[in-house]
């Protein structure tokens, strides 16, 4: 171990050819795309417009830009999962050795639940949430984009242990004292839990920004009880992450201090417990399933609503209903453990708790029948993705139910059955309901359309593909093959497997319509502009504005007087009126201050993962100070003139009178 | 077409389920098993009568209200007081009743509850270890290592404990599993309906040897059957068994000595013999972590120590309050410093 670089070394390079593969792949990405970069000189329009931007739009679109980046890392993990056991049954070793495999599943789980799921939510969030509410931004822009940097940050981490070191091999939820220095020496856990620790913080600070604009810059005459369902179920989202993400940057401090400086909180022995790591573990893991469901939950009953013409039937059942699923999910975090040897009451009482969450969830689905019920269903591929979620998260439920009766628990409890039941929630309500938003709201941020082909063949592939990957893990579940196993020998499962591989196969056909529908519709967006702002009839105030919106979102702040917003303007005559003149508008200004601290941090991370003990000094104290520095700056601000609102109004007016 | 294919696939997917479920959970041959196959099966069928109808209703509603079609439209239509009290109501039921059956079951199945038998359990104290499983029989002198053997129809008590990780011994075709944890004991009572050899798996992954972590759980047709395999391991007359003699402190650290390199290969452990027992070799083994808080060598006899102690007893062999095993508790005690607190932990 040198001063200079730690515990760095050669032996950090990788050998194993599938990751130098990977890593000269992504190499010559990278050129290219440095390359097409520079040639169409627009570095300077990505760090002017994009990388130091605190327009929350922008940064909703970097979000899911990140996140689609990372369903590739992840979606390739899965497809290496899925062959190396279709390949290693009947005693055959398969291609990846433990060693190789327990890194794959882990980076798996860690980044499709930190990196691709809520990047991707939290981006919608951030398109959304203020023109829903007719905010001209969120309450704290700059914090905005310093949230996007520490998700960039830790994303960065995950991604750098595949050419340096290792990641963890401990699964998605490292319980000690597997996780603990005794059996995991290497940096793998180190990457883990600094990548987390991070984008953690970044997302508390999201949560915190997000409560702040929706509780003091709703538009005049928006009460709570009138915001659009989409903006209540982000909101209880993110009550769940002020609440349920500190626990897991204590949990997480307290892993440091054990794996850093000889502490014994989950340890074996010195009187540490790693039972008490597994609880507070799912007092934040339970909690953050539901901040990646409720979203979509929103985005289906925006959706329905929408393309059948109707109003949301039973708007306050909806909201309440969210209520209770948000603060229920706080007490039965103990489902996840009902092995471990509680007692029969404690393991009744978690159990009849996490299905009376069934209620509300009832609740919603029929909310969303009994709106389509007597609407004027137009089948768009938002709709696609809202019933096929509709039917698949449905069976998702049931089987939760199915593994929250303790009895059935204990014979379910961490099999092929479990994996199947929450890919069957996550896929079928978070990831459709993401999909669903992405195809809803895509012009209006963009600006233009989607392919709408492309994108109905990818609902096909995604919705067979999921079909076929995992319910065949249901069957393995109940044949008693248990998760993260290397390799099987027991022939019954060797068609399951099997089917499962061509799942994963077709959701990758899936995946790439997704890509292919992005560039197609990109290459041909002259055709398929959103001139009017409202290609969708659409009745909440984000479809008031331009497509894409106006940098200030709204000219004059809307009044409204119901909850859905948009429509009744349309009704009264008042959406869409040329005003005489018009404020100047108050507007943040861009700042380098989120990209530097997500570097500085960045390096902080790296620095920590391999006892670099000085670069770790410079990346936190560098990053406080530019922290502060930002803080004593007064030149953050500046009001666009009347004259230039008065010529984007006037066009996009213009726009809209044509269209 | 798509449809088709999709029914076609749901088909297969449902004959295949249930002809293939040979030597899972749904091929139950132990008590606990079946009555739990039992209880997924009326879950299952309860939750159906919502789900089903769920389905069914998307699809139709989708098809029916669909753009072009001549039905009714009411766009204003947001509320109706009764529809609402309908679909707060049926989910309500459901649970309900799903929760009766959760609360009844649970204290059934209580993985701590002995099994009623007119026969006397066998114990068996398990230690999951990197990457085997260690089965101690204390009344009968002898230990295996990846076999564990039990007559039929005889309830087996378990007592689980842990050298390293976290582990979760179960046996799928027998029932319930449980964790095991190091410093800590738990608990889980099975029984074989009928003889046969059945597969005990790890089902928490516990680092790189996990997939190996496999053993043969076998129920003798007989009691006889039983002894005579007791007999041979005593006398290590058994053909082509490894006979590793006594268990004591000494062998047990051996055996629970293993490659930790990841990039290794991790063979699964033979089968092995241990034809006596050190008495106390388990409780030992998890009181190791306790003893002066393990390894570490701080705050030695302060009263903050003993308090620690105690809370960190309570979680593990105490929490039921069951009767504990004398010869097993206090052997050789005057050798050992842990003499006070085995005293404390049989209060």
């Amino acid at each position: 171990m040198s001063a200079l670089l730690g515990k760095l070394s050669w032996d950090a390079l990788p050998y194993d050819p599938i990751v130098i593969g990977t890593l000269c792949v992504v190499a010559i990405a990278g050129c290219v795309l440095a390359f097409l970069l520079i040639k169409h000189k627009l570095l300077g329009v990505l760090w002017n417009d994009w990388l130091t931007s605190v327009d929350h739009k922008k940064l909703g679109i970097m979000y899911i830009v990140l996140a689609l980046v990372m369903l590739i890392r992840g979606f390739a993990d899965a497809i290496m999962m899925r062959l190396q056991l279709a390949l290693a049954t009947s005693g055959d070793p398969g291609y990846l050795p433990p060693s190789h495999y327990d890194q794959i599943f882990t980076a798996h789980g860690v980044i499709m639940i930190i990196f691709m799921a809520m990047p991707f939510m939290i981006g919608l969030m951030n398109i959304v949430v203020p023109l829903q509410i007719g905010a001209r931004d969120v309450a704290f822009p700059f914090l905005n984009n310093l949230s996007f940097w520490l998700a960039v940050s830790g994303a960065v981490l995950v991604n750098i242990s595949l050419g340096l070191g290792e990641f963890a091999k401990t699964g998605w939820v490292a319980y000690p004292p597997l996780s603990g220095l005794e059996y995991s020496p290497g940096v793998g856990v180190d990457y883990y839990i600094w990548a987390l620790q991070i984008s953690g913080i970044g997302t508390t600070l999201t949560a915190v920004n997000f409560l702040a604009t929706v509780f003091k810059m709703r538009t005049p005459g928006m009460k709570l009880m009138d915001m659009p369902i989409f903006t209540w179920t982000c909101t209880w989202a993110n009550i769940l992450i002020a609440a349920s993400f500190p626990i897991l940057t204590a949990v997480l401090a307290m892993l440091t201090l054990d794996r850093y400086l000889d502490f014994h909180f989950f340890t074996n022995d010195g009187g540490g417990n790693s039972m008490m790591y597994i609880n507070l573990f799912w007092a934040w893991g339970h909690p953050e399933v539901y901040i990646l469901v409720l979203p979509a939950f929103g985005i289906f009953s925006e959706i329905v609503s929408t393309f059948t013409g109707k109003r949301l039937f039973g708007y306050k059942s909806m909201v309440w209903a969210t209520a209770s699923i948000s603060i229920l999910g706080f007490i039965v975090w103990l489902h996840h453990f009902f092995t471990m040897g509680s007692s029969a009451n404690v393991n009744a009482f978690f159990g009849v708790m996490t299905m009376i969450i069934a209620v509300p969830t009832g609740v919603k689905l029929f909310n969303w029948l009994f709106t389509m019920y007597r609407g004027r269903l137009r089948v768009t591929v938002p709709v696609l993705w809202t019933l096929g979620f509709m039917v698949t998260f449905t069976v998702g439920g049931m089987t939760g139910v199915l593994l929250a009766v303790p009895g059935a628990n204990y014979v379910l409890h961490n099999s092929l059955f479990l994996i199947a039941h929450f890919h069957n929630t996550i896929i079928g309500g978070a990831v459709f309901g993401y999909l669903a938003g992405f195809a809803f709201w895509f012009p209006k941020a963009m600006g233009f359309h989607l392919n709408v082909k492309l994108g109905k063949a990818a609902f096909w592939c995604w919705l067979v593909g999921f079909f076929l990957a995992f319910m065949p893990l249901y069957v393995l579940g109940f044949l008693g093959m248990t998760r993260r196993l290397n390799h099987t020998d027991n022939p019954d499962w060797n068609i399951w497997l099997y089917i499962a591989l061509v799942g994963a196969l077709v959701i990758l056909a899936g995946i790439i319509c997704q890509f292919l529908q992005l560039y197609v519709s990109f290459r041909d967006r002259a055709q398929n502009l959103d001139t009017t702002g409202d290609p969708w009839n659409g009745h909440t105030l984000e479809w008031s504005t331009a497509s894409p919106p106006q940098y200030y979102n709204f000219a004059e702040l809307p009044v409204v007087s119901d909850i859905d917003a948009f429509t009744d303007m349309k009704e009264k005559g008042t959406a869409y009126v040329r005003k005489e003149s018009y404020a100047p508008i108050h507007m943040p200004k861009n700042t380098k201050a989120g990209i530097i601290i997500g570097a500085l941090i960045t390096a902080f991370g790296f620095a920590m993962i391999w006892h670099i003990w000085w670069l770790a000094i410079v990346g936190l104290v560098g990053s406080i100070v530019t922290f502060i520095a930002r803080a004593y700056t007064s030149d953050v601000d500046y009001y666009v003139q009347p004259d230039e609102i008065a010529q984007i109004e006037n066009e996009h007016l213009d726009n809209v009178a044509k269209g | 077409m798509l449809t088709r294919i999709l029914s076609k696939v749901a088909l297969a997917l449902m004959v295949g389920l249930l002809a293939g479920c040979q030597g899972g959970v749904l091929d139950p041959k132990g008590q606990v098993g079946i009555e739990e196959k039992q209880l997924i099966i009326v879950a299952t069928l309860l939750m159906l009568l919502v789900v089903i109808p769920v389905i069914f209703m998307t699809l139709y509603f989708a098809w029916k209200y669909r753009e072009g079609r001549d039905e009714i439209y009411e766009p204003k239509w947001s509320h109706s007081t009764k529809i609402e009290t309908i679909v707060w109501a049926i989910p309500v039921i459901i649970v309900i009743i799903l929760g009766v059956i959760t609360w009844k079951s649970t204290h059934a199945l209580d993985p701590y509850k002995p099994l009623k038998s007119e026969k006397d359990h066998i114990n068996v104290q398990v230690v999951s270890m990197n990457w085997k499983w260690l089965f101690i029989y204390p009344d009968l002198g002898i230990a295996s290592v990846n076999e564990l053997r039990f007559p039929a129809n005889v309830p087996v008590a378990f007592k689980i404990s842990s050298e390293g990780t976290m582990n979760s011994f179960f046996i799928p075709q027998l029932g319930s599993q449980i964790y095991s944890m190091a410093g800590m004991v738990t608990k889980l009572h099975l029984i074989a309906n009928e003889p046969g050899t059945f597969k005990g798996i790890s089902a928490n992954y516990s680092g790189a040897g996990f997939t190996g972590m496999k053993f043969n759980a076998i129920a003798t047709p007989t009691e006889a059957d039983f002894d005579a395999w007791v007999e041979g391991v005593k006398a290590g007359s058994i053909p082509g068994a490894i006979n590793n003699g006594i268990l004591n402190q000494t062998s047990y650290e051996s055996l629970a000595e293993y490659d930790p390199d990841p990039h290794h290969t991790h063979e699964p452990t033979p089968v092995q013999y241990y034809n006596s027992i050190e008495s106390g070799v388990f409780m030992d083994n998890v009181m190791k972590f306790m003893k002066d808080h393990g390894k570490v060598e701080l705050l030695k006899g302060t009263t903050f120590d003993s308090q620690m102690i105690h809370d960190n007893m309570s979680h593990g062999d105490m929490e039921h309050g069951e009767e504990m095993n004398h010869d097993e508790m206090n052997h050789e005690s005057s050798e050992h410093s842990s003499d006070d607190m085995h005293t404390e932990a049989e209060k």
